[in-house]
Formats: C-alpha cells, sequence, structure tokens
C-alpha cells in the first residue's frame, strides 16, 4: 500500500466527480431533498379524522358523543345522517375515513345504565392508520362514558413527550439518505471505469488492489461524511431534531457505518460488468436494507425469523444506533458494540471487495 | 413495418441477453412482495416489558401472569425497583414498564383506588400509542376481574375495520409494490437504455435509418411495457398465491390502469434521457426524479392525508399517487369505474401528456 | 549477453474450445520494433494480454523484460508500457492531470514527473495544451498523448495495441516516427496493426492467422519465405491458403 499513489488514485476520483456538474448537483441536492421531503412527509399522523355521523338516537346523550370526539380534536364531522347502503361506497371513494353510528335507544340505555354500544367504520385499507383512529376513538368513549373506576393508569411517554414523530424519523432518514448516495456512488465508480476502458489501462500498472479500492473507497467515503454533517445540522437547525447522547459518538458510528455501507456499494461494482447492472443490484440490496432496518415499520412487528434475519443488516444496527444516542441518550457502555460490530462488518466487506477485484480478465 | 419490428427484436435481446439484469426483474419483485407480505409489517407485537412489583401479592402475580401469557408483550421480567429502569429503556431492552403500587390485592378487594403507573418509550409515537392502547386494555381487564366491576361502564366501542379487517399490511403495501415495480422497469430502464446509446453513438445509428425517429423511440420501449406487465402478473400472483391479498373489483380495471401507468412511466424515462448526457446522471436522475417521489409522495408508505399542505399539492402531479388510489380502490375495496373515473381520466391525460411530449422532446433533440 | 525482451514458448490461450492462441513461439530482441500483424480475430489482441498479465496463459509459457508473465506479473507490469485499442486516458482530467496520474502511480518523484512531461509533451508538441481536458483534444493528439503516458516511466517494453487505428496518414506518420525514437532510446516495441504499409517500418515482424504464427521475420524475410514481392500479397497468400482448403 504506497499512500502515494493512493493520494494520486483519490486526486483523480474527487477530479472526476467535481467535473462533473450533474453529478454533483445530484450528489448534492437529492440527500437534502430526501430529508426535508420524507422529514414531512414521513408521518402516519393524518390529523383530525374525517367522520361521518349517522345518529339513529338524536338525543342530548348521543350529541354529547359526538362534541366528545370532535372536541378532542382528533375527529372532525364531514357529513350527518347517510342511509345504510351508501356507508361502503362513502368510505371506498375515501369521502371519510370513518363512519360513526349511534343506534336508536342510545341514551335511554345509557340513562337505564344498561349495556350499550356505539358502532365505528374505519376504512382499513391504511392498516397503520385504521388502528391509529381506532386507538383514539376508544380512549375517548371509555373517558366519556366510562363508568368511574377505581384503577388509574398513570402514563408517561419516556424520552418523546411530546410526541413529535420527526423526533423519531429524522435520526433514520439521514441514515437512510446517506446510505442511498454512498451506496449507489460507489456501486457504479468501478463499473464505470469498466465500461469506459480505463480500468484495463490501471490494470497493466503496478496498483495493488488494495491500493486500488482504498482509493476508491475514500473520497465517498469523505462526500458521505460530508452529506452526513449537513443533514445532521440541518436536522438540527430546522427540524429542531434532540440531541440527548452525545453527538461525537453518533460521528464515530457514522465513520464506521460508513465503511459497511460504501465497502458493499464497491463490492457490487467489483462483481458486476455494467452500470446499469450495478444500478439494479445496489437498488435492490437498498431496498430489503431499507425496508427491513425499522426505519419506516417498527421492527418489533417483524416476526421472530425476520428479526433475526435484519441482524445481518447494518442499516438497521446505525438506524437503531442513531435513534437511542440523539432520542434516548444512549452512551458508548449501551452502543459500543454495535460499533465494534460495524467496525468487523466493515473490514469483511472491504476486504471481499479487495479480494473480488480483478486485475486479470476471465 | 418490418424495419419497426427489427428494432423491437434488436431491444428485445438486448433484454434477454443480460441475463443478471433480468434476473434482478424478476427477482425484485417476488422477493419485495415476499418481505413485505413475511417481515414488513406494522402491527406491534411482543412488546418488551417489565414490571416494577415493589410488593408481590395474589393481585400482582396474576396481573404478571396475564403479561406472561400475552402474545402482544413478551415479559422481561419483574423489578423490585425502578432503579434500573433507565439503562434498560436506553439500551432499548425493554420498551415498556408496568409500575404496581403496595398492597395491591388488598386495595381492590376493598374497592379503593389502585395507581399504576405505565411508561412507555414514546421515542417512536405511533408504537408508543399503540402500545399504551394494549397495555392499558389488558390493565383493565385484570382490574375488571380482581376489582369484580364491568370493564368499562355502559357503552363500548365497537369498531369494524372495512375492506381490511385483520389489518394485514400486506394489502396496503402490494399496490404501492406494484407501481414502485413498474416505475423501476419503466421509466427507470428506458431512461437509461436511452442514455446509454446516446453515449455510445448508437442512437444516431438507428435515427439516420428510414424509420421516423418517433417509431424509433417507440419501437425501442415497447419490450419494456410487455416486461412491465408481466412484472406487475407476478407481483399479483406472488402476493396472492402466498398472502391471499384481495382481489374485489374487476381485473380489466387493474390492467387499464397498468397500461396507462406503464405509459406514463415511459414518458418520464424518456424526459429523463432528452436531458441526461451520462448514464451515471439518468440513474441518479431517475431516483431523484421517480424513485423517490414514487416511494414517498404518492401514499405508498405513508398516508397522503398526513402530509404538509404542499407536498400534498405536489403529489398530485405524481402518477403513481392517482395510480395508487385505483390499485387499492380495485383490489382492496371493489371499486369499479364508477368510484374511480376521475383518477383513471387523469391518468390517462398524464400518460398520453408525458409519452407524448417525451417523443417529440428526443425526436427534435437527436438528430 | 542479454537477455531477450520477449520471449514466449507454446504460448496458448483457449475461450471453452476456442484456441484463440496457439502455441506461439517468439523472442524479440532488446531495442527492436516488432510488427504484430494479423486479420481482426486473428488473436492478436489476446496474445498481448497474455504478455502483459491481463490474461493467464492456458499453457506454455512467457518471458516479458526478464519476469515470468505467469508466476511474476507485478514484475511485468513495472517493466512494461501498454497503449490499448480503445482510448483508455481519464478524458474528464487535463492532460496534465492524467500525466501526473501515471507518473505517481509508477512511483516517479515529483521532479522526475515534471521533466518527463515537459520531454514528452514537447515531443508530441502538446505543451500549450497541458491543462486542457484530454476530452476536448483531437483524436490524433489523443493517440499521441497515451503513448507518451505509456512511455512516462521509461518501459523496457511497449506494447501499443492498434495505436494508429482510425488516425489521418499524417498523424500515422508521426507516430511512426515516435515510435522509432522509443527503440533507439533502447525500448522494445511490441506493435499491432493492419495496416500493411505499416508493417514495411517494422525490424521484424510476424503474421498471425487463426491464433498461429503464418510467417515470421524481417519483412523482407517475409516476403522471400512466401516468394511474392509485397506484404500485401504475402498476406493474402496466408490468409486464403488458410481460408481456401
Amino acid at each position: 500500500m504506497k499512500l502515494r499513489t493512493i493520494g494520486a488514485l483519490m486526486r483523480k476520483e474527487v477530479l472526476q466527480v467535481f467535473r462533473d456538474p450533474p453529478t454533483l448537483v445530484q450528489v448534492l441536492a437529492i440527500p437534502l431533498i430526501q430529508l426535508v421531503v420524507l422529514a414531512n412527509a414521513a408521518t402516519f399522523d393524518t390529523g383530525a379524522t374525517r367522520l361521518l355521523v349517522r345518529d339513529d338516537d338524536r338525543t342530548p346523550a348521543s350529541a354529547a358523543m359526538v362534541a366528545e370526539l370532535v372536541g378532542s380534536g382528533e375527529f372532525t364531522v364531514v357529513g350527518t345522517a347517510v342511509a345504510p347502503a351508501h356507508i361502503e361506497a362513502v368510505l371506498r371513494r375515501r369521502e371519510a375515513a370513518a363512519v360513526l353510528q349511534i343506534p336508536a335507544g342510545f341514551a335511554a340505555a345509557v340513562a337505564r345504565g344498561e349495556p350499550t354500544a356505539v358502532q365505528l367504520q374505519i376504512n382499513a385499507e391504511e392498516g397503520a392508520v385504521a388502528g391509529l383512529i381506532q386507538q383514539a376513538a376508544l380512549a375517548i368513549v371509555e373517558r366519556q362514558a366510562g363508568a368511574p373506576s377505581t384503577l388509574e393508569v398513570r402514563q408517561q411517554g419516556w424520552f418523546n413527550p411530546t410526541r413529535r414523530y420527526k423526533d423519531w424519523m429524522v435520526p433514520g432518514i439521514l441514515v437512510s439518505l446517506t446510505t442511498i448516495i454512498g451506496l449507489l456512488l460507489t456501486a457504479q465508480s468501478i463499473t464505470r471505469e469498466k465500461e469506459l476502458g480505463t480500468l484495463e489501462q490501471l490494470n497493466v500498472t503496478p496498483v495493488t488492489k488494495g491500493e486500488f479500492i482504498t482509493a476508491k473507497l475514500l473520497p465517498f467515503w469523505g462526500i458521505a461524511m460530508g452529506i452526513f454533517t449537513v443533514g445532521l445540522i440541518v436536522s438540527k437547525v430546522v427540524f429542531a431534531i434532540p440531541t440527548v447522547g452525545a453527538v461525537p459518538i453518533v460521528f464515530l458510528a457514522a465513520m464506521v457505518y460508513l465503511s459497511v455501507a460504501l465497502g458493499i456499494g464497491l463490492w457490487i461494482s467489483t462483481v458486476t460488468q455494467t452500470q446499469q447492472q450495478a444500478m439494479f443490484v445496489a437498488f435492490f440490496v437498498l431496498l430489503i436494507f431499507l425496508l427491513m432496518s425499522g426505519l419506516f415499520t417498527p421492527l418489533e412487528a417483524m416476526p421472530d425469523w425476520a428479526q433475526a434475519v435484519a441482524h445481518a443488516n447494518p442499516v438497521m444496527h446505525f438506524v437503531g444506533l442513531m435513534r437511542a444516542v440523539l432520542v434516548r441518550g444512549a452512551g458508548l457502555a449501551e452502543v459500543g458494540p454495535t460499533i465494534v460490530g460495524l467496525g468487523i462488518a466493515g473490514a469483511a466487506v472491504l476486504g471481499l471487495a479487495v479480494m473480488q477485484t480483478r486485475k486479470t480478465l476471465e | 413495418m418490418s424495419a419497426f419490428r427489427g428494432l423491437v427484436r434488436k431491444e428485445t435481446l438486448h433484454l434477454l441477453r443480460d441475463r443478471q439484469t433480468l434476473a434482478i426483474l424478476f427477482l425484485l419483485p417476488v422477493v419485495s412482495v415476499l418481505l413485505f407480505g413475511f417481515a414488513v409489517r406494522t402491527d406491534v407485537r411482543a412488546i418488551p416489558i417489565v414490571v416494577v412489583d415493589v410488593a408481590p401479592d395474589a393481585a400482582t402475580r396474576a396481573l404478571i401472569a396475564r403479561f406472561a401469557q400475552s402474545e402482544q408483550f413478551q415479559l422481561h421480567g419483574t423489578l423490585r425497583s425502578e432503579a434500573t429502569l433507565d439503562a434498560l429503556f436506553q439500551a432499548g431492552t425493554v420498551r415498556q414498564a408496568i409500575v404496581l403500587p403496595t398492597e395491591t390485592d388488598r386495595r381492590l378487594v376493598r374497592g379503593e383506588r389502585v395507581v399504576v403507573g405505565l411508561i412507555t418509550d414514546a421515542s417512536d409515537p405511533n408504537t408508543g400509542r399503540v402500545m399504551e392502547g394494549y397495555a392499558g386494555a389488558l390493565l383493565r381487564r385484570w382490574h375488571a376481574e380482581r376489582a369484580g366491576v364491568a370493564p368499562s361502564g355502559g357503552v363500548s366501542l365497537l369498531t369494524r375495520m372495512r375492506f381490511n379487517p385483520t389489518l394485514e399490511s400486506v394489502n396496503l403495501f402490494v399496490p404501492g409494490l406494484i407501481a414502485l415495480i413498474l416505475t423501476i422497469v419503466a421509466a427507470m430502464m428506458t431512461a437509461i437504455s436511452i442514455t446509454r446509446e446516446k453515449e455510445r453513438g448508437t442512437m444516431e445509428l438507428l435515427l439516420v435509418s428510414p424509420l421516423r425517429p418517433s417509431a424509433v423511440v417507440l419501437g425501442k420501449v415497447a419490450p419494456y411495457v410487455v416486461l412491465g406487465m408481466a412484472n406487475m402478473l407476478t407481483v399479483l400472483l406472488a402476493a396472492r398465491g402466498v398472502f391471499g391479498v384481495p382481489m374485489r373489483g374487476h381485473p380489466l380495471v387493474l390492467l387499464g390502469a397498468s397500461l396507462l401507468y406503464v405509459i406514463a412511466s415511459l414518458g418520464l424515462g424518456i424526459l429523463i434521457s432528452t436531458k441526461a448526457e451520462t448514464e451515471r446522471t439518468a440513474i441518479m436522475a431517475a431516483l431523484a426524479g421517480l424513485l423517490l417521489p414514487t416511494l414517498m409522495l404518492s401514499g405508498f408508505i405513508f398516508p397522503l392525508e398526513a402530509m404538509p399542505r404542499p407536498l400534498w399539492a405536489i403529489s398530485h402531479l405524481i402518477p403513481a399517487r392517482w395510480f395508487l388510489t385505483i390499485v387499492r380502490g380495485v383490489m382492496v375495496k371493489g371499486a369499479g369505474l364508477a368510484d374511480l373515473w376521475r383518477e383513471l381520466a387523469i391518468l390517462a391525460a398524464m400518460s398520453v401528456a408525458l409519452l407524448g411530449i417525451g417523443i417529440r422532446r428526443l425526436a427534435i433533440r437527436l438528430p | 549477453m542479454t537477455t531477450p525482451a520477449i520471449e514466449t514458448t507454446n504460448l496458448t490461450r483457449r475461450f471453452g474450445d476456442f484456441v484463440a492462441v496457439d502455441a506461439i513461439t517468439l523472442s524479440v530482441a532488446r531495442g527492436e520494433v516488432f510488427g504484430f500483424l494479423g486479420a481482426n480475430g486473428a488473436g492478436k489482441t489476446t496474445a498481448i494480454r497474455m504478455l502483459i498479465g491481463l490474461l493467464a496463459p492456458s499453457d506454455g509459457e512467457a518471458t516479458v523484460a526478464g519476469a515470468n508473465v505467469r508466476t511474476d506479473p507485478a514484475t511485468v507490469r513495472r517493466r512494461i508500457g501498454y497503449m490499448s485499442q480503445r482510448f483508455s486516458l481519464y478524458d474528464d482530467l487535463t492532460v496534465r492531470e492524467n500525466v501526473e496520474l501515471y507518473g505517481t502511480i509508477y512511483g516517479l518523484s515529483r521532479a522526475e514527473i515534471r521533466s518527463r512531461m515537459t520531454e514528452l509533451l514537447e515531443r508530441i508538441q502538446l505543451t500549450a495544451s497541458r491543462d486542457t481536458l484530454v476530452r476536448q483534444l483531437p483524436l490524433g493528439w489523443k493517440q499521441q498523448l497515451a503513448l507518451m503516458v505509456a512511455l512516462l516511466h521509461r518501459p523496457e517494453v511497449v506494447f501499443l495495441d492498434e495505436p494508429t487505428g482510425g488516425v489521418d496518414p499524417i498523424t500515422r506518420r508521426r507516430f511512426w516516427e515516435l515510435i522509432y525514437a522509443t527503440a533507439a532510446e533502447g525500448t522494445t516495441v511490441l506493435v499491432t496493426t493492419h495496416y500493411l504499409d505499416e508493417a514495411e517500418y517494422c525490424d521484424r515482424l510476424s503474421i498471425m492467422v487463426d491464433g498461429r504464427i503464418a510467417a515470421m521475420g524481417t519483412p523482407a524475410e517475409v516476403r522471400a519465405q512466401v516468394g511474392v514481392s509485397t506484404l500485401d500479397e504475402v498476406f493474402l497468400t496466408l490468409t486464403r491458403a488458410v481460408a481456401a482448403p
């Protein structure tokens, strides 16, 4: 490993990226757009649920029930009195997200202390949203109509008492955007030289595989760290994400993590022949990594086998680490093993990329 | 027309010869369906919970047993004090904790007030809310049993989950997946393959042929229509075969909408190729301009209604948004032409406009 | 007595059932300009790729610049220069940046790179364009630059794979002047071409037909071997002899 050779190859790589304005713009713009858009779009919080009310009771008691739902701010009434046959059509056309039916005799039953029920039909097309609507309605109905109970449950939401969804999502989004751009850039980098013919020229020089891979890794690693840093600043300044734990830990982990992510990109680049192939393989890997990272859907929701498989997913570990440190304030004692594990994975993947590099043709 | 056929044949051969890409194109849909169906779920289960029980008695033991038996929870153990709770939560070992008072059983039997602490890791607010709901319900059932009263007074709420009673995430994701895969195949592949021919100079060769430029472009993209539709059917069959995803509406509406969407995607792919000079640029532009919006702004994972106004407005310009509404409507809700004519009309207008503009631009720019 | 610059014994390369290079044996002396002729697909490029260590031989041995290509390709790479059929410098780097990159890769010091660059760019009259992107140079100059980059580290042997493909006759002439100048400095030159007039410029040449060496020697010797008066006729006779039966 000659440092001068690596330096010269790195200089070439950096010059190439910075001389290609479209690529440069995309490298800088895609992550930022993704951060801003996803941070705002990635939420299940649909605001007030659009509710259609069919009140067959028409009493002060039934009106009070509706008023309670609306008063909570979680529901808004978009219409009333629908014939039973139309309920389904209303839901199908998304004219309302849920339909509340209060049966005749509701007030009378309540007055007599008899059990009675109101019915809520929810458009469950989007399961997660439907679940949240159900939870909200249950809490309100029970609070309003429940008999005084001797049980008092004092709820405390730790780490995110204001329940801001951005606090949870933005650190994860930052990981995803850094990963996407870094992996795609590295996956293309070697195949591009294969296609252009410049790799053949390099292959007849004394450059070693190790020097070659190191020089391919470091510039993109620098770019990805730069994107990560800018992203973290934007997340803090624009989205006011919490930084409960030590930010240096996050940086240390990012440095180690990126060696894994970019190592995978380089490995893809060594085993594919064209940029098109490299891009598809990279995209495939990204899709699996991101979907199974716990970024968009809770890890706990995955079956046990999938959770076990997910342990091989570096994105899952880094997303978890970011959230643990930034949101929950975890320290080195908690996340140290993860960083070490990522380091081992990085060394393994880069070793694989070096081994797969061919200085000869097949 | 035989020159046109020759062109289509050439493009088809390109596709078939690149085995690696072809394998990925067919593997991608199947693997993603399996992933979405089996692994990527939104229902919360096996919540790691710990019970802080300073003074165990019959009532607290009964509660602990309930948590231990529940499928929704995974009892991580019982503690005698709250001292180690912080560390457990920070490390993510537990997500929820129940803090029980002293003399629980005696208080319950006497009908006295029982205050139970419910600590939830709310760093993910949605999961937090769901976990609170589950634990609250379990606590109320336990309380009712021990104290001998009805769980919640006289009024109960009956919920009916329409169209998707078991809240299967796969029902939600499969339509999105179809859109995603059609975008990859139709838009990304065409953008890349046309740019590639431009970069290599082979496009010029085609354009000096006696064919009209628009015919050249159409011949190039035609095989991708077939490939895209084949991929869509793969996804549908896999989803139906493995997960029993419903098909309540008419399949023809779905096929028609898919064709429109493929055409719109081809148009977008061609448009990108008119701007991109190198393959790298085309790939990045397709990623930023097509894939990410399809993932983020179409309602694929996150509901449209939850978006802030400006993004919600932008989402109207994204073909995938309309396509998704149609696919979900047909498959999950049994919607027909009467419900979806507006979305279909918008999608049709978009596809005609995009393909038209794409071909015109490319034909003008190339010769 | 010095060892030959290139020496092969029964060098063979098979791709599946197809024998691209069939047991060629040749020896090139130091300082020689050796021509490698043959129709497209005759196996010239495959043979060169084995000699520069890009392709492992299926059979036989080859020694280049004193090192065995099979057992010591790293030493071979240090001692040779190569210019491929396809232009393969970086288009999006300037002339100077390309030269600096390859100079550093071959372990030249900064001062050496600077003096070599001045010398080589002057030789091809490209000094004024040293900060131009390679992409913007005309093809003829690009090719000459590629040759200069291949010579940057004063290799013992330089391999030129169809260096004059697609350039105009005047540039081709320039090219051969450069090749002679290189040989005069003691560098061995192995050059492939399918221009028969160029073959006359070589000290010695070999004609490959279907992976075998059909004739080898000085241009005069080759003409005498086949019994015709021009290399054109040599070539036609040899290729027809194989195609006919």
